[in-house]
């Protein structure tokens, strides 16, 4: 049974851009999918589409059997909660400490303050910052900062995890680090989606490797990897 | 029985996550007036201003009202009797004139009082006055008459003049026209002041406020990504606004308790005359206190979640 699948999705933005059309994608659960693709080939768009910050022009969205394309805008929450998503640029709250961060996202469910501090060093302790909980997001480094998004991210033990060009601001050395946290994650069960350009790091991985060209879906690997496209 | 008590206890889980989210909010809403006080300063220094200003426009407003008032309890219709008139005539005169709808009391002056009253204002007065008998007295008895609405003062006083054995009305009908209109255009005056002053309160902290929250833009955008729902974005915002108007209350607040109390005592309660009586400053300077204070929190409260709401939709 898939866990995530997308049946004729077209996405037209207001301006005319067709970003993304004739998408037909399934993903189990527990996979490991990178989602990659030159600038502008609708990877992002995919992915917003997946947590519902764009809604499909046409077509049904179903991740764990809702379809994302009809929730109203006033439920996209309850489809958060269920959801962990990871930016490039990271999206921490500079005047929070770590731990406040992390917490800030179980908080808002009203967890009892106890349980909220067991997840949150659960998570910490997961991405191997649990000695950083009073430090604030500019005390630390790119890669950890990126450690406690993720964290944030998994906190509430979501099903999925989007990752949208996490590596993207990182050194080699750094994304190798924070790739393993999320392989990690991975193992956990966790379904994850990646978006990302970062070629060196896909080839490593081998995993299911999804390429988008131009809106389109032009290529799907089982353990894939940027040079095995390349090259055909 | 069992499953009643499972029940019972889904809700209070319920209850107890909706009051551990809210106690939440209060403390991230107080929390974060300090971690952002160069604007809180600002939003608290704009609530301040505007609320000063509102304080002396209802301080003004209301001690003008007061001043109308008392002119418009004295105005009387000051009706004269023929003097051919019988005790029991008067008598029936009195009964008639009450019964208009506008009358909202009526005295009888007889003119042994009205004698008796002038003695007092001077002795020469007094000389004349004792020489007097009661058939010589030349005065005419009165009736004082008060009426409801002073608007309509002249047509129950020509009512009045209609009557027989009324011999003449006066009730000073130039000065009190022109009074009457000067009245009219200060009241209507003072609510144009008061509404504009408002609105312009209102603008002026929801700007400010926005300035605030767009600086928090990103706040809300994260909270949203975590899966916040709208309402649990908006409430420590709405709070935070709330601890804003409140703060920014408390120096006008301040001013109006003691500026007025001792413009109060420096006057001794009146203005340049007697007869401009200044409203007392016991109660109405804790009145004042509160709907400055209600008025702060409200806008305050108001204007976050206007600010808010622009960034909620998506």
């Amino acid at each position: 049974m898939e866990f995530i699948k997308f049946r004729d999705v077209e996405k037209t933005y207001k301006n005319g851009v067709n970003a993304v059309y004739d998408m037909n994608l399934e993903i189990k659960k527990g996979e490991f999918v990178f989602i990659i693709g030159a600038s502008g080939s609708g990877k992002s768009t995919l992915i917003k589409m997946l947590y519902r910050e764009e809604k499909p022009s046409k077509g049904e969205i179903y991740v764990g059997g809702v379809n994302v394309a009809k929730v109203k805008n006033s439920k996209v929450y309850k489809l958060r909660r269920k959801i962990g998503i990871v930016f490039q640029d990271y999206k921490l709250l500079p005047k929070l400490t770590v731990y406040e961060n992390v917490a800030f996202a179980l908080e808002i469910y009203g967890l009892p303050t106890e349980e909220v501090r067991k997840k949150v060093l659960k998570a910490l302790d997961l991405v191997g910052l649990k000695s950083r909980t009073k430090s604030y997001p500019d005390q630390l480094s790119g890669g950890e900062q990126q450690r406690v998004a993720i964290a944030r991210a998994i906190v509430n033990s979501p099903k999925l995890l989007i990752c949208d060009e996490p590596t993207g601001n990182l050194d080699p050395d750094t994304s190798l680090e924070v790739m393993k946290v999320i392989e990690k994650i991975n193992d956990l069960g966790t379904t994850i989606v990646m978006a990302t350009h970062d070629r060196e790091m896909v080839n490593k991985m081998k995993k299911r490797v999804v390429l988008l060209d131009n809106g389109k879906l032009v290529k799907d690997y089982e353990k894939g990897s940027y040079s095995s496209y390349e090259s055909n | 029985m069992v499953n009643w008590l499972k029940i019972m206890r889904k809700e209070v889980i319920v209850v107890m996550k909706a009051i551990r989210i809210f106690l939440r909010n209060i403390r991230d809403g107080f929390k974060s007036v300090g971690r952002n006080l160069s604007l809180s300063i600002a939003s608290i220094s704009c609530i301040t201003i505007t609320l000063l200003i509102v304080a002396t426009a209802i301080v003004v407003s209301y001690n003008v009202e007061n001043m109308t008032k008392l002119i418009r309890e004295d105005f009387t219709i000051v009706t004269f009797i023929n003097t051919s008139a019988t005790d029991e005539q008067i008598k029936d005169l009195e009964d008639e004139i009450k019964k208009y709808k506008n009358v909202e009391s009526i005295e009888h002056e007889t003119k042994t009082q009205i004698a008796d009253e002038m003695k007092n204002t001077s002795d020469d007065l007094a000389n004349i006055i004792d020489t007097w008998s009661e058939e010589t007295n030349p005065l005419y008895d009165t009736l004082l008459v008060k009426v409801k609405d002073t608007e309509k003062i002249s047509d129950t006083a020509k009512q009045i003049e209609k009557l027989e054995l009324v011999e003449d009305v006066k009730y000073g009908k130039e000065m009190v026209e022109e009074l009457l209109v000067v009245f009219k255009f200060l009241e209507k005056a003072m609510i144009v002041a008061m509404i504009a002053l408002v609105l312009v309160t209102l603008f002026l902290i929801t700007n400010t406020i926005k300035i605030t929250i767009f600086s928090r833009k990103r706040e809300i955008e994260i909270m949203r990504l975590v899966g916040a729902s709208n309402f649990s974005i908006k409430q420590p915002f709405v709070i935070e606004g709330l601890c804003l108007g409140f703060l920014g209350s408390l120096i006008p607040v301040g001013v109006t308790l003691y500026g007025y109390s001792a413009l109060y005592e420096h006057f001794g309660g009146q203005l340049f005359s007697p007869f401009i009586k200044l409203v007392e400053a016991e109660p109405f300077i804790y009145v004042v206190s509160i709907v400055l204070i209600g008025l702060g929190i409200v806008v305050g409260m108001f204007g976050s979640y206007r600010a808010v709401r622009k960034y909620l939709k998506i």
